[in-house]
């Protein structure tokens, strides 16, 4: 009964693979809607977050921490990015709908 | 013991409904509301395993930056969401067998991993004892040492993000009354006031 308790390195690899999945998940189920799918992506990075902190922590090296946080900034780099793009193709189309955007596609 | 493990099953579960909500709310602006508690969650997640540091780092960037850029441009932009919704039921068939494949396939991958006990003690930056260093000052000492190249590479990326997205979405109106000091700096009274001989009952 108190072995379910003791938390290790395999419980927060596991919520990091059912975040994951969640993001995958998300990005299928929200075809339509960039926002949507932006979001989906960052909730796949705050998994791979989980792991490389988990790993870090359970493991007793820092260099997991280090590397989780370049991985914010480009997370957070992405975001603004990815939003800045949306509000120009929104300006320009007036819809945000993938499955529009196929102006370069020949 | 015990209340390490039930708060991390109370934060695990939050923070997968969480997750769960975010792809499915039906409102945009209730998506990223359960962003910030699933980043809200995680960052408690790390707390418990005392990585302090980057979870305060977690709810200052994301849940201070990135989810209130996600609400500013959900709640600036003028979208009929309903329509974005149509073929939701359509690819959710596909989108939940490849989701399940890929969960058993992660879960596979970790049931049968196992870390080999002697490669504990190589770690190349060992995390000193929180007794004598605590993890802000500890990460502080390997990041700005060992990696300071790095992470002024990693400033330079914000920065490039900043100028890219100010280059993006910055937009020149050509008819717009601004006002321009150097042209009323060089105005002068001789141009500004005419003055005129008004002869009585006559008008100019």
């Amino acid at each position: 009964m108190l072995a379910i308790f003791e938390i290790g390195l395999g419980h927060y690899l596991t919520l990091a693979a059912v975040l994951f999945t969640i993001g995958v998940f998300g990005i299928f189920l929200n075809r339509k809607n960039v926002i949507i799918i932006l979001m989906s992506i960052e909730l796949m990075l705050l998994a791979v977050n989980i792991n490389l902190v988990s790993f870090s922590a359970f493991l007793h090296d820092l260099v997991g921490q280090v590397f989780a946080m370049f991985v914010l900034t480009v997370a957070a780099g992405e975001a603004a990015i990815g939003l800045a793009i949306l509000v120009v193709y929104f300006r320009n189309r007036g819809t945000i709908e993938v499955e529009d955007i196929n102006l370069m596609k020949g | 013991m015990i209340l390490q493990g039930l708060t991390f099953y109370v934060f695990a579960a939050i923070a997968v409904g969480a997750g769960v909500m975010v792809v499915s709310a039906r409102n945009p602006v209730h998506s990223v509301l359960f962003l910030i508690l699933a980043f809200f969650t995680s960052a408690g997640l790390f707390v418990l395993i005392g990585v302090e540091f980057l979870a305060m780092v977690l709810v200052v960037v994301y849940v201070g930056a990135v989810a209130v850029l996600f609400l500013f441009v959900v709640m600036m932009l003028d979208i009929n969401f309903v329509e974005l919704r149509e073929g939701f039921l359509q690819y959710m068939p596909i989108g939940a067998l490849l989701g399940i494949i890929l969960l058993v396939e992660l879960l596979l991958v970790l049931g049968t991993a196992s870390v080999e006990p002697e490669a504990m003690p190589i770690g190349t930056e060992p995390i000193p004892a929180l007794s004598e260093r605590h993890n802000t000052a500890a990460l502080g000492d390997v990041l700005y040492t060992k990696y300071i190249y790095l992470f002024q590479a990693a400033g330079m990326i914000l920065l490039i993000a900043m100028v890219g997205a100010i280059v993006l979405t910055h937009r020149r109106r050509p008819n717009v009354r601004k006002q321009v000091i150097a042209k009323q700096l060089a105005r002068r009274r001789d141009e500004a006031v005419e003055l005129k001989k008004v002869q009585p009952g006559q008008g100019v």
